[in-house]
C-alpha cells in the first residue's frame, strides 16, 4: 500500500466530516446487532428447538392436562426412545414480578431427554434426582437472586397451592449452565412427586401432565410417529396433538405475532435510512474531488489504481464505523444479555448474523465508493479538470 | 442584530432549494427515526388503550389469593356464594347481588394471519355476567342460550381467528359448539374472547362446580375497601380483590415491559444515529457555502446571526422530518389491528396500534432536539471561519 498516505490525507482533509460519518455508520451497525437480537428473541429459541424431540399435549387446550397413564402407551410406540413430562408451575420468588419458567417434571428422564441443553455436574444431578424437594435452576436466575447450592428457597405458587397457603420450599441441588447460545438459563425444575402430594385426588388433576416430551430414533419419521400417536389417543376423553418441538416453538412464536415482525421491519428501514445518509456523504466527499482525481490521471495514475484508492478510502470509513458498531453490540448483547431481565431469554446476537453484518459493512464501503469513482473515471480529463 | 438574524436566516432558508439533495437526506433521516419511535410506541399505547377500556372502575375482580391472573386462579362453587354475600356489592331490582362467577380457559384454535394454532380465551359465564359487564352488547346474531353448546365471539376475535362466523359449528374435542352471535364491549379485552354458558363449559374442562374469578359491581366506588376487607378477613375463603383497572393494568405488564424496553433502546440508538446524520448534512451545507458565509461576514454580518441562521435551518429541516415521519406512522399504523400473546395468561389479546397526539408531540419534540444538536457544531464552525481564508476557498 504505497499510496496509503494519499488515502489517509484524504480522510483527514475534513476530519469533522470523517468522524461523524464513521459515527453514523457505527450507530447503524450497533442498531443492526440489536435488531438481530430482537429477531432471535421473538423467535423464542426456535433455532435451538430439537427436531428429534416431539411434544404431545391435549388437542383442545394446553390447560387440560393429559393422564399419566399415557406414558406407558407412548413408550410402546415403535421408534420412541425416551419419554418425559412436565407441568407448568406458575410461581414467583418473593414478589409477583419475579417470575420465571418453573416446571414440575420427572428429573431423571427430563435430564436424559435434554442432556445436551442442561449442563449439570454429575454430583449435582445425582443429588437432584435423589431429593424429592430439590430443584435445579439456571445460572441466570441463580445469579439474579443470589441463590447458592444447598440453599432453601421459598417459591409462592400461583396455580398450585400448598394446603397451608404458604410458599413452596425447594433446596437448590444444582445450578445448570448451557453452552448453547441463547439457551434459556432462567428455568427452575423440580420433582413432580413433590407437587403431586398436594393435589387432592377428588380434583381430577392428580397424575396429569400438561405435556409430554419424547425422543424418537429417526427425526425423518417424526410426522408418521406423531400421526400414529394422535390416532392412538383419538376418541378418548383426552385427544392429543403431537408435533416436533421445533413446530411447537414456532407456533408459540407466531402467537406473539406480527408485533415482532413489525418492529424488525421498521428498525431495518431506519437502519437503512442512516446508512443512506452516511453513504451519500461518503459519495459526496469523493464527488467533490473529481478534479483532483483528474489531476492524478494527468500525472499518469491508471483508472484501476484511482478506483482502488477511492474504494479503500470508503471501505475504511465503513469498516472502522461498522466493525466497531458490530463489535460493541456483540459485546454488549453477550455481556448484558436480555434487557428485560428474564422475559426474553433468547435475546442474543447469532454468529450467522454477525457474518451478515460484516458483509453489509463491506457492501456499504464498496457501493458508496464505487459509483463516484466510476463516474470520475469515465470523464475526460479536460472536462474533469474544468469542473469546480 | 435582529434584522441581521432575519436577513441571514432568510437567505439560508431560501437557498435550501439549491441544496435540495443533501437537505432532503437530513429530512428523511429524521423522518425515519420519528417513524420508528412513533410506530414502536404506538404498539404499547394500543395495548394500554385496550386495557384501559377493559377496566370499569366500579367493577372488582375476586380471585384466589396468590393468583396473578384469572388463568391460574381457582374458586370452588361455595366460595363464589360466600363472595356474593359480601358487603359493598350492588344489587339489582330484585335484590340479587350483581356478581358474576366466571370460568376462564383457553382453547386451541388457528389464527387467521399465520394459520398456526393459538390459545383463544374462552370464558364461561352465568346470566348475571351481562348485568355486571355493562358495556357488553350483542351486535350481530343473538346471545347464546343457557344450557346449550352455543358461543358468542368478541368482535376482535372474529377478525383474528379463522371460522368465527355466525352459524358456524366448531368442534373442540368431544364438544361441538355453534357460534350464534358477535358482541362488542367498548373495545375491551373481552372482545378478544369467546363466551359461553359456564355450566356447559365446566364439565367440558372437568372443572366440577369450580370457577376462576368473580366479577362484582360495587354499589358505590368508595366501597371497594369495605368489600376487600370483608373478603380478605373472612376465614372461610382465601381470596384477593382488585379493582378491574388495576387488574387489567397488571395483565399486560410483561408485554408493556418488552415493548417499552426494546422501543427505548431502539429510539436512543436511532436518535443518536440521526443526530450524526443531521450533523453531516448540516456540515456539508455549511461547507458548500463557505464562501457565501465569508462574504456575509465581510459585509459586516456578526457571527451570532450566522450561528442562529444555521440552527434555524437545522431545526426547520428536523421539524419537517418529524412531521413527515409522524404522518407516515399515523397513516401506516394508526388503528392497525393485530393480536399478540398476553404473557401473563398465555392467551391472545387483540388490540389496535394507537398513534396518539401525545406520542406525535413527543416525537416532534425529539426531532427538534435532534435538529438543534445536529446543527450546533456546524453552526459554530461557520461562525468561526476566518473570513480571509474562507473567501479564498474554492
Amino acid at each position: 500500500m504505497k499510496y496509503f498516505p494519499i488515502v489517509w490525507r484524504n480522510l483527514l482533509r475534513r476530519k469533522f466530516r470523517t468522524i461523524f460519518t464513521i459515527g453514523a455508520v457505527f450507530f447503524a451497525f450497533l442498531l443492526f446487532g440489536v435488531l438481530m437480537a430482537i429477531k432471535s428473541a421473538f423467535g423464542m429459541g426456535v433455532e435451538m428447538a430439537g427436531q428429534s424431540r416431539l411434544m404431545m399435549m391435549d388437542k383442545v387446550s394446553i390447560v387440560n392436562p393429559l393422564p399419566a397413564s399415557y406414558e406407558v402407551r407412548l413408550r410402546q410406540v415403535p421408534g420412541v426412545t425416551d419419554v418425559t413430562h412436565a407441568n407448568w408451575f406458575g410461581g414467583y420468588y418473593q414478589d409477583v414480578h419475579n417470575q420465571f419458567a418453573i416446571f414440575a417434571t420427572e428429573p431423571e428422564s427430563w435430564l436424559r431427554v435434554y442432556s445436551r441443553e442442561y449442563e449439570l455436574p454429575e454430583d449435582q444431578k445425582k443429588a437432584f434426582i435423589a431429593d424429592r424437594t430439590g430443584a435445579v435452576v439456571g445460572t441466570d436466575t441463580a445469579k439474579k437472586y443470589g441463590w447458592k447450592l444447598g440453599q432453601k428457597i421459598p417459591i409462592q405458587g400461583t396455580i398450585y397451592r400448598r394446603p397451608d397457603g404458604g410458599p413452596w420450599e425447594f433446596t437448590v441441588d444444582g445450578i445448570y449452565d448451557s453452552h448453547i447460545k441463547g439457551a434459556d438459563k432462567t428455568q427452575l425444575l423440580f420433582n413432580y412427586q413433590y407437587l403431586r402430594e398436594t393435589i387432592p385426588e377428588a380434583s381430577g388433576f392428580r397424575d396429569r401432565y400438561n405435556w409430554y416430551v419424547f425422543t424418537i430414533d429417526n427425526p425423518d419419521n417424526a410426522p408418521e410417529v406423531a400421526a400414529k400417536i394422535d390416532a392412538m389417543f383419538a376418541n378418548s376423553p383426552n385427544e392429543t396433538k403431537t408435533n416436533t418441538e421445533k413446530a411447537f416453538v414456532s407456533d408459540w412464536a407466531k402467537q406473539v405475532g406480527d408485533i415482532g415482525k413489525i418492529m424488525i421491519w421498521i428498525v431495518g428501514m431506519a437502519m437503512f435510512t442512516i446508512l443512506l445518509v452516511a453513504g451519500n456523504t461518503m459519495a459526496q466527499s469523493i464527488r467533490e474531488r473529481t478534479n483532483e482525481l483528474a489531476v492524478l490521471k494527468t500525472l499518469g495514475f491508471p483508472d484501476g489504481r484511482i478506483l482502488w484508492m477511492v474504494l479503500v478510502e470508503a471501505t475504511l470509513i465503513a469498516g472502522v464505523g461498522g466493525l466497531a458498531g458490530l463489535a460493541l453490540s456483540y459485546a454488549f448483547i453477550t455481556l448484558a444479555g436480555d434487557p428485560t431481565h428474564g422475559l426474553l431469554p433468547a435475546f442474543y446476537f447469532p454468529t450467522r448474523d454477525v457474518v451478515i453484518g460484516v458483509a453489509l459493512v463491506l457492501t456499504l464501503g464498496l457501493a458508496s465508493g464505487f459509483l463516484p469513482a466510476w463516474q470520475a473515471s469515465r470523464l475526460r480529463i479536460v472536462d474533469a479538470l474544468r469542473r469546480n | 442584530m435582529l434584522s441581521q438574524i432575519i436577513a441571514v436566516t432568510g437567505v439560508n432558508i431560501r437557498s435550501i432549494r439549491a441544496r435540495l439533495g443533501s437537505s432532503s437526506v437530513a429530512v428523511i433521516g429524521i423522518a425515519g427515526v420519528v417513524l420508528v419511535f412513533v410506530a414502536v410506541l404506538s404498539i404499547a399505547e394500543g395495548v394500554a388503550a385496550t386495557m384501559k377500556a377493559s377496566g370499569d372502575p366500579d367493577v372488582v375482580l375476586v380471585m384466589r389469593a396468590g393468583a396473578d391472573t384469572e388463568m391460574t386462579s381457582g374458586l370452588a362453587g361455595d366460595a363464589t356464594r360466600i363472595i356474593q354475600d359480601a358487603p359493598g356489592i350492588a344489587r339489582d331490582e330484585s335484590g340479587a347481588p350483581l356478581t358474576s362467577p366466571e370460568l376462564f380457559v383457553v382453547v386451541d384454535h388457528p389464527l387467521k394471519r399465520s394459520g398456526s394454532p393459538a390459545n383463544v380465551p374462552l370464558r364461561g359465564v352465568t346470566p348475571e355476567a351481562f348485568k355486571v359487564h355493562k358495556n357488553m352488547k350483542i351486535v350481530e346474531g343473538r346471545n347464546f342460550e343457557f344450557g346449550k353448546n352455543e358461543l358468542i365471539a368478541g368482535r376482535a376475535a372474529t377478525r383474528q381467528f379463522v371460522d368465527l362466523t355466525i352459524g358456524r359449528s366448531i368442534k373442540w374435542g368431544e364438544n361441538t359448539w355453534t357460534l350464534v352471535g358477535i358482541f362488542e364491549d367498548g373495545g375491551s379485552v373481552a372482545e378478544s374472547e369467546l363466551w359461553c354458558d359456564v355450566k356447559v363449559l365446566q364439565p367440558a374442562y372437568r372443572r366440577g362446580n369450580s370457577y376462576q374469578s368473580v366479577y362484582a359491581r360495587l354499589a358505590s366506588p368508595d366501597l371497594f375497601t369495605t368489600l376487600k376487607d370483608a373478603l380478605t378477613s373472612n376465614p372461610q375463603i382465601q381470596v384477593s380483590a382488585m379493582r378491574a383497572p388495576d387488574y387489567y393494568g397488571s395483565q399486560t405488564e410483561t408485554l408493556q415491559t418488552i415493548i417499552r424496553t426494546i422501543g427505548g433502546i431502539i429510539a436512543i440508538l436511532m436518535g443518536v444515529g440521526a443526530v450524526f446524520g443531521a450533523v453531516i448534512t448540516m456540515y456539508t451545507a455549511v461547507a458548500s457555502r463557505t464562501r457565501e458565509i465569508a462574504t456575509l461576514r465581510a459585509l459586516g454580518f456578526g457571527s451570532i446571526p450566522v450561528v442562529i441562521s444555521v440552527l434555524v435551518e437545522a431545526s426547520l429541516l428536523a421539524v419537517l422530518g418529524g412531521l413527515l415521519g409522524g404522518a407516515i406512522a399515523y397513516l401506516a399504523f394508526n388503528g392497525y389491528e393485530t393480536a399478540t400473546m398476553n404473557f401473563q395468561s398465555f392467551s391472545q389479546i387483540a388490540f389496535r396500534f394507537a398513534v396518539t397526539g401525545k406520542l406525535l408531540m413527543t416525537a416532534l419534540f425529539y426531532a427538534l432536539i435532534m435538529g438543534l444538536f445536529g446543527g450546533l457544531l456546524p453552526a459554530i464552525r461557520a461562525a468561526r471561519l476566518p473570513v480571509v481564508t474562507a473567501l479564498r476557498e474554492l
